[in-house]
């Protein structure tokens, strides 16, 4: 077939259309099933806190890690701007609503898909290359039911506690640079945090969009692992996948959220 | 429960397909109750696939696979699991959890599918080790395993809820002379000690030969003979002899189709 002819090229974006809702549809039914076991994680509960401490706590470290010099670095910016207009007394305010609308929720998604998103699709991709996961089924014991749904579910539960303590963190880091070495003052800072953030407006709304990036990176991960060709090439094709499409689907639906929830 | 005059598998009428290729065309396969029965065929002829079909994990494109008296091609999710409960399988790879010990690898079936109280639980899981002379072993991790003895434990998981068949997927493959013999000898006895069904997938015609009732050997799609191990091994069928005395050429040709190697040689490119 010619490159260069023009049937070719809408044969191949058509093609390329379909494969691809295709592909959506069997992850939105994945999606389905996999909230459908939900209510049984309540008999077993340990299944679930295992699956936070993997993909939650292990996170943390360098949650705060990043957390602090991201808060640290909006004050060193955040001064050398606002000075020349004399406004510096507001850069508590402009760390804060930086962390809790944006920042927060954005870079501690994107941690958490560096971090555990890769795992959790390495992990399931290396169980279904090692047959476990045809094991269980032969067990009885639906892999959906057992593997998938306590992961989705932690990633749910744990990215929005990330997001709180990557905020949590930026702000005392945003402190350290402003109050501490630049001499803002420290009553000044706080206050114009304690003035200027609004509960329902700023933090709500960054839980908000952290709980939706924590069901679109997890069923990313762990639908991409469940999927993935069973071999160390299809593993490595998998993982890199969930984190290229985790990134962007955070980026793109932090996009619409934000012109959904911030129209003034 | 399937009775002794009743085949425990019935494959009839199969059509398969996998991606591009036909793997079965009209096969029709009746595996009796009771005793080993072993199905043996060239690399890529579809052994694995026909275990696959009997648990369901596969769907026909045509024709109907009955299991323990039930059509699985047809059953819904819920009673596919439910009658796996009654199936134990064995994998090439072991296929055991990584993350449990051996023991609990051997209880996971039992707490999973029943309300056992934990005592008869532990009881249950040291008689099934003791059973493939692992039990020293329970408190290992699957990767402090070797080969033979990871396949011991996967034997004693698959016998766990002691279940009317049992499936074996090349267990017989990348084994020292010691574990194969230690697995062949378990597979008889286990199957002899809970009186099941058996049905051993393999390539290793020694070791299937020496512990099977019945013998399927297939290829070319289809089923090309049946019959005892002895039955086979008399056979004039040219493809029951090149596959049980493992002659290069035959029926199945040593060269894959070509286009003229003259030709091509000196074609110029």
């Amino acid at each position: 077939m010619n490159a260069a002819n023009p049937a070719v090229w809408v044969q191949r974006i058509g093609a390329g259309a379909i494969e691809l809702v295709g592909r959506l549809g069997h992850a939105t039914v994945f999606l389905l099933k996999s909230l459908g076991h939900f209510p049984s994680l309540l008999r077993r509960p340990s299944l679930l806190t295992r699956q936070i401490f993997s993909v939650g706590v292990l996170t943390v470290s360098i949650t705060v890690v990043a957390g602090a010099f991201v808060g640290m670095v909006l004050g060193f910016q955040g001064y050398y701007t606002l000075i020349d207009f004399g406004a510096e007394s507001s850069l508590g305010l402009l760390v804060a609503l930086s962390l809790t609308r944006e920042l927060g929720p954005v870079l501690s998604a994107l941690l958490y898909t560096g971090r555990a998103g890769s795992a959790l699709t390495a992990e399931i991709g290396l169980m279904k290359t090692t047959e476990q996961l045809a094991a269980l089924e032969m067990m009885a014991v639906n892999p959906i039911r057992r593997v998938i749904s306590p992961r989705l579910l932690a990633g749910i539960i744990a990215v929005p506690l990330l997001c709180a303590m990557f905020t949590f963190v930026g702000i005392l880091g945003g402190y350290f640079a402003s109050v501490i070495q630049l001499g803002v003052d420290s009553g000044v800072y706080w206050s114009s945090i304690t003035d200027g953030v609004d509960l329902r407006l700023d933090i709500m709304n960054g839980l908000i969009k952290s709980v939706v990036f924590g069901i679109l990176v997890t069923w990313i991960a762990v639908f991409e692992g469940y999927d993935s060709y069973p071999s160390a090439e299809g593993i490595s094709r998998a993982t890199t996948r969930t984190v290229v499409s985790a990134s962007l689907a955070i980026l793109g639906s932090d996009y619409i959220l934000t012109a959904l929830m911030f129209r003034g | 429960m399937s009775g002794q005059h009743q085949p425990v598998v019935a494959i009839e009428a199969v059509d398969f397909h996998f991606g591009q290729k036909n793997i079965y065309t009209n096969v029709t396969i009746q595996i009796p109750s009771y005793g080993v029965s072993v199905i043996m065929g060239p690399s890529g002829c579809g052994k694995s696939t026909l275990l696959n079909l009997i648990s369901g994990r596969y769907k026909p494109d045509r024709g109907k696979v009955r299991v323990l008296g039930y059509e699985v091609n047809t059953l819904r999710e819920k009673d596919l699991f439910q009658l796996r409960r009654r199936m134990g399988m064995m994998f090439q790879s072991s296929a055991l959890l990584t993350d449990l010990s051996v023991f609990e690898n051997v209880a996971f079936p039992l707490r999973e599918n029943t309300d056992l109280p934990e005592p008869l639980i532990r009881n249950l899981v040291l008689m099934k080790l003791e059973q493939v002379g692992l039990r020293g072993a329970q408190n290992h991790s699957p990767s402090e395993l070797s080969g033979g003895m990871a396949r011991r434990v996967a034997l004693a998981r698959a016998t766990a809820m002691d279940p009317d068949l049992l499936l074996f997927d090349e267990p017989f493959t990348g084994l020292d002379p010691i574990s194969l013999g230690i697995i062949t000898k378990l597979v008889r006895e286990i199957t002899d000690a809970l009186r099941t069904t058996s049905i051993v997938v393999t390539h290793d015609v020694e070791e299937g030969l020496s512990i099977a009732d019945h013998v399927f050997l297939l290829g070319r799609g289809t089923l090309l003979a049946s019959g005892t191990p002895q039955e086979l091994l008399d056979s004039d069928q040219p493809e029951v002899r090149q596959f049980l005395h493992g002659l290069p050429d035959g029926p199945v040709p040593f060269h894959y189709p070509a286009n003229d190697y003259r030709g091509q040689i000196l074609e110029r490119s």
